[in-house]
């Protein structure tokens, strides 16, 4: 507590030396949704030329206080003040009036029309012909690209380009807009490490250049590393407000989750048993129809997490989706307990003991329209207790339910709710409690806590951790190398579908796992003197064979 | 969190108060049914005649007597099988367009099978002749459901054809191997074994409303109580997960198609073995089958609401008759209110955020006396 207040005071001093007026003051904002109050008495502001982070874990309102400045919600009480005057925002139109601009997490654009078409749309230059003027709009866009440093191609389709990409036109289009204070709603989540570098980047230039921004997220790193004041929300409230640079990592998460939060995993050392997974050479291809998986083979023991680093795109989900039965690989050996399962029916796998939590829960994790209940039993509705004949008993399904909320601590009001109305942290909970409940031999975690808030994360990895000295053997994909990092007991990188290193985790430093993930695997001389730390590890291509050594910098 | 300690203290408190959603769910079909009522009572005055009157020999058309109820209930038992029949392909995730071609192949089937058979039983004759015009509809519905399956062949434009091929089949049928000897393109007449009990005596009212009847529930339990209908239900919403689970969505897309066109192979059957005994050469669709997706749309694809859309349908379609002798207007008002009511349910995102923001206020403050009653 008397932590909470020292930060307290110092935000409150910070202000105080603080001689600009506010451009956005919100205060006192009180919504009330049925059965809760998602935003008690909260009260922002936010100055010209800095980014503030708005930092809480999902569903702590703090996506519901900035549509509230969008004019998506009225609040129930509470007043806005924009430049100093009362402001009534009732639908975005008056927000972009008043230069309030948002990047929504899932992104609002046309994907069969050009970058440029998206940026004017609703508001295209025209010609005398009241026909759309395109060259003119064209090149707004790429002086406003030029001005801001926010580098697209005004021609290309958003379809055609990166998640990056799209974020920028996004932002592009907020500015084109004349937004002056600019709300990016989770804009990390969609992105690789790389590309959030590059939007760190954008948003320091955007600031300096006079333009604030709103920044919401759970995630304490980019706390720290980006914004200038930091705003941080708990069930509702606003517990507290100061300026980054006085505040440390240990102790926003304390504020944020209410408790104190071990951010570093501790572990015993892993005990391997027999092997339970061993993929042999597996080749796919992927969804164009291009190799994806260029003869991978490894394996996974018992009690044991082996993690797969890589950047997205490498090959990672066709390598879960051919272990897990989803995709035809098209040669190669799967073992599973030494019973070769290649190219079998996602079910025969299930009934092998292998668990599976999906990278995308929404779209295949779970069936969003489906109660808690009934997503408990989607893997495993077919057999007793569950089914009695044709029918489903629904008695015991319920049951069974009700025993998962309570061990897993599913913050739901029931078993009976849709899953679409739980917070994502906690739809995450049922789909691992679904898949760790049927006692599986092997586990395969892909992006298991991708988009949860830290006290999320540390549940899936505190279960995943149990898991391993249970016995069970893990195989991780993940695209957070400080997760890989911590969790993990042995790293295999993926570069271009094959496995080009592999290392103990106590020797694996974040320099060399990076390398490899880039593919430096072909220029040895870099990574030699790339790297800061010695590290064991094999190499794992066809011709420099398999030696391991060691080196020091 | 929405929720308070309490409340996850005790998951087995009843969950039965059903949610503002929930609630402007079963608003919706309501509403556009006053709606649709009230643009027509406004059409019926612009053509300078009483909407009173109109609405009145309406009603009396299909509730005056014991025969106008009878004939509106066999008005509304196809329409329960084919409204049934488009829901269930729709809690899958298809589009069954084909009901029209499955009712017919239903009717056709159901009539041939009941006059050529000699000799049976009623106990044996009238069910066969019935569950083969089912099975008539369900394997005319599975030929589209395995082209989606297996090749990926959309249902939409797959049943559509199947329509036109089934009614120029009929025609063929009717016209040769089928004919009744004689000037009129029909079937000869179904065996008394093979019709379908009167069940009002005085009317022409048949055992087809009770099966009807029957399927509503069979379907509801099918889909809310058994494995099969999880599956099927998983499918429709997400296919992707529903694989991921473990679920043969193939298999199920056929099953989903088969059943669908075995309701609407129904609703034939029941019209060839309860209405009119013989299949008669058809001049085109007789539209049961496309009323069905109205059907299906207005009851919410829910067994339920379908027997509720059904029964208006049926009402609407008896009573434009008497509508139109009594109180002369044409029936061609009923046909608009119908097609309002589909408008109004089908583009139910307009009225659904009218809903909301009313009352939105009034909600707030009875939700603000129950979070001030959790214990914080």
């Amino acid at each position: 507590m008397q932590r909470r207040l020292a930060f307290l005071e110092r935000g409150f001093l910070t202000l105080q030396k603080s001689m600009k007026a506010p451009i956005v003051e919100m205060r006192a904002i009180t919504v009330k949704f049925p059965g809760v109050v998602a935003n008690d008495n909260v009260s922002i502001d936010v100055y010209p030329g800095e980014i503030l982070a708005l930092l809480g874990e999902n569903g702590a309102g703090k996506t519901t206080l900035m549509n509230v400045l969008y004019g998506l919600y009225r609040p129930d009480e509470g007043e806005i003040l924009i430049r100093g005057e009362s402001a009534s925002i009732s639908n975005p139109n008056d927000a972009i009036q008043l230069g309030i601009g948002m990047v929504h997490q899932h992104f609002m654009l046309i994907p069969p029309f050009t970058v440029a078409e998206n940026i004017v749309l609703g508001i295209e230059p025209v010609n005398a012909g009241g026909k759309l003027d395109i060259n003119k709009a064209i090149h707004d866009v790429e002086e406003l690209s030029n001005q801001y440093g926010l580098i697209v191609d005004p021609k290309a389709k958003v379809e055609n380009i990166s998640v990056g990409m799209q974020q920028r036109v996004e932002i592009l289009k907020a500015l084109y807009r004349g937004a002056e204070v600019l709300i990016l709603d989770e804009p990390t989540a969609v992105l690789t490490p790389q590309e959030v570098d590059e939007l760190s980047a954008i948003m320091r230039g955007l600031v300096s250049q006079g333009k604030s921004i709103i920044f919401i997220t759970h995630k304490l790193r980019e706390v720290i590393a980006v914004s200038d004041r930091v705003t941080v929300l708990r069930q509702g409230k606003c517990v507290g407000t100061g300026e980054t640079k006085n505040t440390t990592a240990e102790e926003l998460a304390q504020m944020m989750v209410g408790r104190k939060v071990v951010l570093s995993l501790e572990k015993e050392p892993a005990q391997p048993g027999d092997t339970v997974l061993k993929v042999d050479d597996l080749h796919a291809r992927g969804s164009r129809n291009l190799p994806a998986l260029k003869g991978v083979s490894f394996d996974v023991k018992a009690g044991e997490i082996v993690g797969i680093a890589g950047i997205e795109g490498n090959g990672q989900s066709e390598l879960v989706e051919c272990l897990t039965g989803l995709r035809k690989a098209t040669s190669g050996h799967i073992y599973v307990n030494g019973i070769d399962v290649l190219n079998n029916q996602p079910r025969t796998l299930i009934e092998q003991g292998v668990a599976h939590i999906p990278e995308d829960r929404q779209n295949r994790g779970l069936i969003l329209d489906f109660t808690v209940a009934e997503n408990f039993i989607l893997r495993n509705y077919y057999r007793p207790p569950f089914a009695k004949g044709i029918n489903l008993d629904y008695r015991k399904v319920h049951a069974y339910a009700r025993e998962l909320i309570s061990e897993f601590d599913v913050r739901t009001p029931s078993e009976n709710v849709l899953v679409r109305s739980l917070s994502g942290g906690n739809q995450q909970k049922v789909v691992v409690a679904r898949e760790l409940s049927g006692e599986p031999k092997l586990l395969i975690a892909s992006q298991p806590t991708r988009g949860l808030d830290v006290g999320a994360i540390e549940f899936v990895h505190r279960r995943l951790l149990a898991q391993r000295d249970q016995g069970k053997a893990i195989l991780l994909v993940s695209l957070e190398l400080e997760e890989i990092m911590s969790l993990s007991d042995r790293i295999l990188v993926i570069y271009e579908g094959q496995i080009v290193g592999e290392m103990t985790a106590d020797k694996a430093t974040e320099g060399e796992l990076g390398f490899l993930m880039a593919g430096g695997r072909t220029k040895r001389g870099l990574l030699t003197e790339g790297s800061e730390e010695s590290g064991q590890y094999r190499r794992r291509t066809q011709e420099p064979l398999k030696t391991s050594f060691s080196h020091i910098s | 969190m929405a929720n308070t300690d309490e409340e996850l203290r005790n998951p087995s408190k009843p969950p039965f108060r059903i949610s503002r959603e929930q609630a402007i769910e079963l608003v919706i079909p309501v509403v556009a049914v006053l709606l649709a009522l009230l643009i027509g009572a406004l059409l019926i005055l612009f053509i300078g005649k009483s909407p009173l009157v109109a609405y009145g020999a309406l009603l009396k058309g299909a509730f005056g007597s014991k025969r106008d109820i009878a004939e509106m209930l066999i008005n509304v038992t196809p329409l329960i099988f084919t409204g049934l029949s488009v829901a269930f392909s729709f809690k899958c995730g298809l589009f069954n367009i084909g009901a029209e071609g499955q009712f017919i192949m239903g009717q056709i089937v159901a009539a041939w099978i009941g006059f050529s058979l000699t000799g049976l039983p009623t106990v044996i004759h009238m069910p066969l002749a019935f569950l083969s015009g089912v099975l008539a509809g369900a394997l005319w519905a599975a030929l589209p459901g395995y082209l989606k399956a297996k090749l990926g062949v959309h249902e939409v434009i797959n049943t559509i054809m199947m329509n036109y091929i089934a009614l120029y089949f009929s025609h063929y049928l009717v016209m040769g191997v089928l004919k009744e000897p004689g000037p009129i393109p029909q079937t000869p007449p179904v065996q008394a074994a093979a019709r379908l009990w009167r069940i009002l005596p005085g009317t022409r009212l048949h055992f087809g409303l009770i099966l009807a009847l029957g399927a509503v529930w069979l379907i509801y339990y099918l889909l809310f109580k058994t494995t099969l209908g999880y599956e099927i239900r998983a499918v429709g919403i997400n296919p992707h997960a529903a694989r991921y689970g473990g679920i043969n969505v193939s298999k199920d897309i056929v099953i989903a198609m088969s059943i669908s066109g075995a309701l609407a192979g129904a609703a034939g059957a029941v019209q060839a073995l309860g209405v009119q005994f013989r299949f008669l050469d058809l001049f085109g669709f007789v539209g049961y089958g496309f009323d069905g997706i109205a059907v299906a749309l207005l009851g919410r694809n829910h067994p339920f609401g379908v027997l509720i859309a059904a029964t208006l349908f049926g009402t609407l379609a008896r009573g434009a008759i008497t509508m139109q002798s009594i109180a002369k207007i044409p029936k061609q008002i009923i046909g608009i209110i119908q097609a309002t009511i589909v408008i109004i349910v089908a583009a139910d995102e307009v009225l659904r955020r009218f809903l909301k923001s009313r009352g939105a206020a009034t909600q707030a403050l009875v939700e603000a006396g129950e979070v001030e009653g959790d214990g914080n």
